[in-house]
């Protein structure tokens, strides 16, 4: 039996369960396809130089119950800096945990999406849910879309939300491999504020991967920033997959940091799909040993006068390798279109490698689009320099490197986070370099 | 305090040094001119421990110490300053954060305690004032998008911060206009004392109208092959390299 039939096994049991969700239909499509497509293999050039298939040859338990016998101090461990004044959303092993979970903010909603499916929120979750499959469509999308136990997210209208919301993806990985499968689907109403910050964590020495979709979607004036720190240990893989819809004129912004891992797929869509909208991607990947970093990202201008400006920079130290994949699409009615594109990489380790590849498809004849990728080593002249004012040679690639991090990690708003990604960053240089 | 002996060295076998005889005692300003290619830039770049160049043969000793054996940074932990032809441009490196961390660490390899944040701002602002630098300067990424005045203003302050015993002015005043290099000179001028001593590399005279010199050497094809007062200065000033290649008739390499 192929590893494709066991978790399809495994899901038949959990759908079953669930024959009268409103849900069941989408969740059932997507068994189809994942059915139909199994894993996606280096054939597919979307997965060319991410090999998720070689991940997947291992059975992973899919949780199929909840959680309860979880400590309270495994979560404590996990918790970010500043988590007293946030709202924070536990997840272990794929399914949303309630009794871990914290919502500070009145006026923000969470529920399961099953609840919201058939409540007042029906229509957002029937428009909405699902709808980064146009644009991802292969066996992993499909998988975690045929489980999808995960939360619905509400900001209401005008409601700006002071607090951060943190969100934790834990896997306990302590008696077994672990297949997590977190979903969210986020709706920011008309002029309201909010901005997340997400992170994950593998309890134990098993294998883990997490196979994430987020989905969230962007009202008239709205205000969504959204902060991904990827810092987990070497055998925990993951596909973090951040669909962000705009469907009124909004602001949106994304900073990804990715640090350790195993294989680390991330795929970031922005769709603008409303007039005058903007969009700011933000990533930085500093990489060692043997891990594996992938930035796919798409951008999608639907309408005209939008504004996008992405900057990922990247850091390869030892063997690791990087992928960075950026997808424009300027469509026929999204004239005006302002559209930037930047990728900067240093390969520290001789045996890194890096692959970057942008990719604009423009259908629009009056647009302004730009796109540039670098891949070099450290500044030999520039630690010179600095050697030559008395600073030791590690010290001098330090704060250069941490130079060329800097408007990356500026760019990080909740003042506790840039600093904890500062110092997860600083002592690294001090460490591994 | 310094001194070079039959220094000879060169790049990727492109011998480029072929024999370097020069002796500076404390308080004293030589200046080192010749023509573009004669290796001016290449003694600095040795004396200043670049990677590129390899030493072939002869010995520096500053101090009483092989100059050549340190690492970059000993050797300003020793004393020794380049003032860079081209300073580099570090994004994201405020200018203020690489002089603490230089002073710093200088003072680390003297023994010395580190500054705290009081006195060395104490510091900083006296020798902003010597180098009519502004504080935005200081702020910014070091030497981004700084012109030429003042990126070469910002080596002259780096040089008042670490106050080194020997500092090498590499072609200090390229670039500048008459002001700029006022500046730039009146800076060194004022760091002048008896026990330090400044080697400036220049290609043109008009540096040294501010920057008196007490000896001038001529450098030409790897080799001193004159040295004198600063007379000599204007003497090349007024007559061009020309007449130091018919008087000491060297055969041309073909």
């Amino acid at each position: 039996m192929s590893t494709v039939d066991y978790y399809i096994e495994q899901l038949n049991t959990i759908q079953a369960a669930k024959q009268d969700s409103p849900l069941a239909p989408v969740r059932k499509s997507a068994l189809d396809t994942f059915t139909n497509m199994g894993f996606p293999t280096s054939r597919n050039e979307e997965w060319k130089y991410t090999r998720i298939g070689s991940i997947f040859k291992k059975e992973f338990r899919l949780q199929n119950e909840d959680i309860t016998s979880f400590n309270q101090s495994s979560i404590d461990a996990v918790r970010l800096p500043g988590h007293e004044n946030a709202n924070e959303l536990v997840f272990v092993n794929g399914r949303y945990s309630e009794e871990f979970s914290k919502i500070i903010s009145e006026e923000i909603v969470v529920t399961s999406l099953e609840a919201a499916a058939s409540g007042e929120y029906a229509d957002i979750v029937n428009t909405h849910f699902n709808s980064s499959s146009k644009y991802l469509k292969d066996g992993i999308n499909a998988l975690n879309a045929a489980y999808a136990q995960g939360v619905f997210i509400y900001v209401p209208k005008a409601k700006a939300v002071a607090n951060p919301v943190y969100i934790y993806n834990i896997v306990d990985a302590v008696a077994d491999a672990v297949c997590a499968l977190p979903r969210c689907l986020v709706y920011v109403s008309e002029a309201a504020e909010v901005s997340f910050v997400e992170t994950y964590a593998t309890l134990g020495a098993s294998e883990s991967i997490t196979n994430q979709v987020t989905e969230i979607v962007v009202a008239e004036n709205a205000n969504v920033s959204y902060c991904k720190i990827q810092n987990d240990n070497s055998n925990a893989s993951q596909v973090s997959t951040t669909h962000i819809h705009q469907v009124g004129k909004s602001y949106a912004e994304t900073v990804t940091i990715s640090l350790d891992g195993g294989i680390v797929r991330n795929n970031l869509n922005i769709v603008m799909g409303a007039a005058h909208s903007e969009a700011h991607m933000y990533g930085l990947y500093f990489q060692n040993g043997e891990s594996h970093i992938d930035n796919h990202t798409i951008v999608d201008n639907v309408m005209p006068h939008c504004q996008s400006n992405e900057l990922y920079k990247g850091i390869l130290n030892d063997r690791s390798t990087g992928v960075f994949n950026g997808r424009i699409y300027v469509r026929q009615d999204a004239q005006k279109t302002n559209a930037f594109q930047s990728n900067k990489n240093i390969l520290l380790g001789e045996n890194a490698t890096v692959n970057t590849q942008p990719q604009l498809e423009i259908f629009a004849d009056d647009v302004k689009c730009s796109h540039g990728c670098t891949v070099g080593s450290l500044d030999e002249e520039g630690i010179f320099y600095l050697q030559s004012r008395g600073i030791p040679k590690e010290v001098a690639m330090s704060l250069l490197l941490q130079g060329f991090a800097l408007d990356i990690l500026e760019k990080i708003k909740i003042e506790h986070i840039r600093t904890y990604v500062q110092e997860l960053i600083a002592a690294r240089l001090t460490t591994q370099i | 305090m310094l001194r070079i002996e039959n220094l000879q060295a060169g790049i990727e076998e492109k011998q480029i040094l072929k024999g370097i005889n020069l002796d500076i005692k404390p308080g004293e300003v030589h200046a080192i001119m010749g023509p573009n290619g004669s290796g001016k830039s290449t003694l600095a770049s040795v004396l200043a421990g670049r990677q590129d160049y390899e030493v072939t043969g002869g010995s520096v000793t500053f101090e009483g110490k092989d100059l050549l054996e340190l690492s970059p940074e000993e050797r300003a932990g020793e004393g020794v300053f380049l003032s860079f032809q081209y300073p580099v441009e570090i994004p994201g490196l405020s200018t203020t954060n690489f002089i603490k961390t230089a002073v710093n660490e200088v003072r680390k390899y003297r023994g010395q305690e580190q500054l705290d944040a009081v006195s060395f701002l104490k510091l900083m602002k006296e020798k902003m004032v010597l180098m009519e630098m502004d504080q935005a300067m200081l702020s910014r990424s070091l030497n981004e998008g700084f012109s030429g005045g003042e990126k070469k203003r910002n080596e002259i302050f780096q040089m008042a911060m670490l106050q080194p015993k020997l500092a090498i002015l590499d072609e200090t005043d390229s670039g500048l206009d008459i002001d700029a290099i006022r500046i730039v000179a009146n800076g060194v001028n004022k760091l002048r004392n008896e026990n330090n001593a400044v080697l400036v590399i220049t290609h043109y005279q008009r540096l040294l109208d501010y920057l008196v010199p007490d000896f001038v050497h001529v450098l030409y094809k790897g080799r001193i092959v004159k040295s004198g007062t600063k007379e000599l200065a204007l003497e090349l000033e007024k007559k061009g390299y020309d007449f130091i290649k018919n008087e000491i008739g060297v055969e041309e390499d073909v």
